[in-house]
């Protein structure tokens, strides 16, 4: 799992391919063109291959091998060029990075899917390594709690960047809250198998949220956030989370995509 | 076993239960995290400890060898159980060899796995639990809900009346050391009339042939040396090779398991009583298989035997937090005994199991011995679901037992989807524009949260009129 050898970072690319998810592409696409805008101020070049659709790993933990794989070859395909690939969501960047080259292991394709996992960057990740992304905070005073998915966490080792970058906004306080590392109890179709542990868990992930305060949740991964709004919305809530790159983007003097 | 999803739903409305085993656990992971301050310490110390468990399965066969060679030169009868009808035979058999009446046990978890204790009632021969928390489950009819810390489930108040009403003079009283000592006294006199002892093992050397088991009760140096004979019993998979691969492993497990430098008793046995010492007269060791060789016989499943039983894993777990070790229904709770269990019960009995977690992965980042928890329940769910090729051996007992034909077909149907551009494009097309329709109840979802809704257009459209407004490039 955790990766404990720190990885290689390439320098600044020309060009990069920016993954959205499905869940985004769907259900938050804003926070997908607020991260295309980011980057391109940041003077990259972003290729949103069009044949896109999902890593494949709802299938992948379901046990499904063969039809992840029909799904992932295709993502293989869209983002050919050896340029990095931009992850918008720590699980699915997780699913690409650790994943892949153990589904498609003694296959044809598995040089092809080690290559392509190393192009794999979390989005923080991407913009606090690669990047060295420096921003100046436009916004006002407020305080923010953070939603770390645990791929993001355990399998990209990502959670220190998506903080980093919060931590760089000079207006804002980035509260902890109690049990941060532990998980929303989204877990894909987890969340409908076993619905009721799953919403134990996400109704102790909001009340540790809520008592913190923040005007804010911040999360990198809309997975998590999906549940956790949802949990927040049911309990009449006025917290709603949003995705890291719409906030990096708004706090920053980026106009709404809306 | 199949009634797994009854249990949770009766474990997770126990409001005492929740409150109960999140304290316990908050408090077992604060002790295991105060004692691995330096990260990097930690991690070299568990590639270590991961190290000596892959080496010692690697030549497994040979040091099972090794090691009942050495037992036997030392003086320790060894017995091979298939199954854990054979294992309780064993320990019945010694027992009638000696015209035993009562056997004085230490915590043995193996001895949980072959329901032991109900086989030697059945055969007139009275088992009692010595150490504390077993003593309070054996009193209350009850089974262990953790491997380390088997009654943590119970509160101090339903211990106190357990003891007013089960031990004579004993007074209700919520005074830990008070319960502790009443329950002692009449354990004293166990240990000077069983005519057995009967213990787990931590670990096996096969270098020395030396039984080393941890405890912190005394009660294990007890049983191990007041009866006249000792039986050990454990799983085939626990040998290690030699004895500079204990103290790694030891610091690994006390630390991992209680946050504890060292327990307060380390027992290491290797003969019967010498001429001019005490002990026990007779030595046994049952090594039990009880499907351990199925995972072994496969290289990524082998690595569940690395298990040293810490249960760090169920102390980490979220599942587990939330549900309390009965739900799962087996003697092995939590992560660990999601992966093993399939093993020892075949998958049909334990097919919800591997799937009753969100992989998160908080178990593998705290295993000592580097047990890949969510591949190995991810790899049970892929061979839960799949069907095996002509001439394919199943790997597991149970194989495809959660295999259907509309689940499979459901993800036919999504593969087809998500690996076609066109019908993905159709797709979201179809669901952005009729956003108006999506329901707003899905079954499960929608008791804990409301249901997202499609937005206006996807990402796919919306970077496409962006690209068309700002003529921008790729």
């Amino acid at each position: 799992m955790a990766e404990r050898h720190l990885r290689q970072y390439p320098s600044r690319p020309k060009t990069v391919y920016l993954y959205g998810t499905c869940l985004i592409d769907l259900l938050q696409p804003e926070a997908g063109l607020d991260a295309l805008k980011l980057l391109e101020r940041e003077g990259i070049e972003v290729c949103f291959a069009e044949q896109q659709t999902c890593c494949g790993q709802p299938a992948y933990t379901s046990g499904y091998d063969d039809e992840a794989r029909e799904v992932a070859r295709l993502q293989m395909q869209a983002m050919a060029e050896e340029w990095p690939v931009v992850i918008l969501s720590g699980s699915c960047g997780g699913m690409m990075h650790h994943h892949y080259p153990k589904l498609f292991a003694g296959l044809p394709e598995e040089e092809q899917a080690r290559r392509f996992a190393e192009r794999i960057f979390e989005f923080s990740e991407f913009l606090v390594h690669v990047l060295d992304y420096q921003r100046e905070d436009k916004g006002e005073p407020e305080t923010v709690a953070v939603h770390t998915s645990c791929s993001a966490r355990r399998e990209m080792n990502v959670h220190t960047t998506g903080w980093a970058l919060i931590d760089g906004l000079s207006h804002v306080t980035r509260v902890v809250h109690s049990h941060e590392f532990e998980c929303c109890g989204f877990g894909g179709s987890f969340c409908v198998r076993y619905p009721d542990i799953s919403g134990a868990m996400v109704n102790d992930k909001v009340k540790a949220i809520t008592e913190t305060g923040a005007n804010r949740l911040i999360s990198a991964d809309y997975g998590c956030l999906m549940n956790i709004n949802g949990a927040l919305e049911y309990q009449g809530e006025a917290l709603k989370g949003e995705h890291l790159a719409s906030y990096l983007w708004g706090r920053t003097g980026g106009d709404s995509c809306e | 076993m199949n009634d797994f999803r009854e249990r949770v739903d009766r474990d997770l409305n126990n409001p005492l239960l929740r409150s109960n085993f999140r304290e316990a656990m908050n408090f077992l992971m604060d002790k295991r995290s105060s004692r691995f301050p330096d990260d990097e310490q930690l991690q070299s110390l568990r590639d270590l400890g991961a190290s000596i468990r892959k080496r010692a399965l690697s030549k497994l066969p040979d040091l099972l060898e090794q090691l009942e060679a050495r037992l036997r030169d030392n003086g320790i009868r060894v017995h091979w159980a298939e199954s854990p009808e054979q294992a309780n035979q064993i320990v019945l058999d010694i027992a009638r060899h000696h015209g035993a009446k009562t056997v004085i046990k230490g915590k043995s978890m193996v001895s949980e796995e072959t329901e032991l204790n109900e086989f030697l009632e059945q055969e007139g021969v009275t088992p009692i639990e010595s150490d504390m928390g077993e003593y309070i489950l054996q009193l209350a009819e009850d089974k262990p809900s953790h491997i380390v810390m088997p009654a943590i489930h119970k509160t101090r108040q339903e211990i106190a009346h357990l003891f007013e009403d089960n031990l004579a003079g004993c007074e209700y009283t919520e005074d830990v050391d008070a319960l502790i000592l009443a329950a002692r006294k009449e354990l004293r006199k166990a240990f000077h009339s069983a005519d057995i002892g009967l213990t787990g093992v931590n670990f096996m050397v096969a270098e020395t042939g030396t039984l080393v088991l941890v405890e912190n009760e005394g009660n294990g140096r007890m049983s191990t040396t007041v009866p006249n004979v000792h039986i050990a019993m454990t799983g085939l998979e626990k040998v290690i090779e030699s004895l500079d691969d204990l103290p790694p492993l030891l610091t690994l497990l006390t630390n991992s398991a209680t946050g504890q430098p060292i327990t307060t008793y380390v027992n290491m046995i290797s003969s019967p009583r010498q001429q001019g010492e005490d002990g026990p007269e007779e030595v046994h060791l049952i090594l039990l298989d009880n499907g351990r060789t199925i995972p072994y016989a496969d290289k990524e499943m082998r690595q569940t035997l690395q298990c040293i039983r810490c249960a760090a894993c169920m102390n980490h777990c979220p599942v587990y937090t939330r549900l309390g070790g009965h739900a799962y229904g087996t003697t092995y709770p939590g992560p660990i005994g999601s992966i093993l269990s399939p093993h020892l019960l075949g998958l049909e009995e334990t097919k919800d199991l591997p799937s009753a977690s969100t992989l998160c992965g908080a178990c593998s980042e705290v295993c000592p011995v580097r047990i890949p928890i969510p591949d190995l329940l991810r790899r049970l769910r892929h061979e839960g679901v799949r069907k095996l090729k002509s001439g394919e051996e199943a790997v597991i007992r149970g194989h495809g037992a959660k295999y259907t034909h509309t689940e499979k077909a459901a993800w036919l149907s999504w593969s087809k989807l998500y690996s076609s551009p066109a019908l993905y494009r159709t797709f979201a097309l179809s669901a952005t524009l009729f956003r108006g329709l999506t329901p707003s109840r899905m079954k499960g979802w929608t008791d804990h949260r409301t249901l997202p809704r499609p937005a206006k257009k996807s990402l796919h459209s919306l970077v496409k009129s962006y690209r068309k407004q700002n003529g921008a490039s790729l």
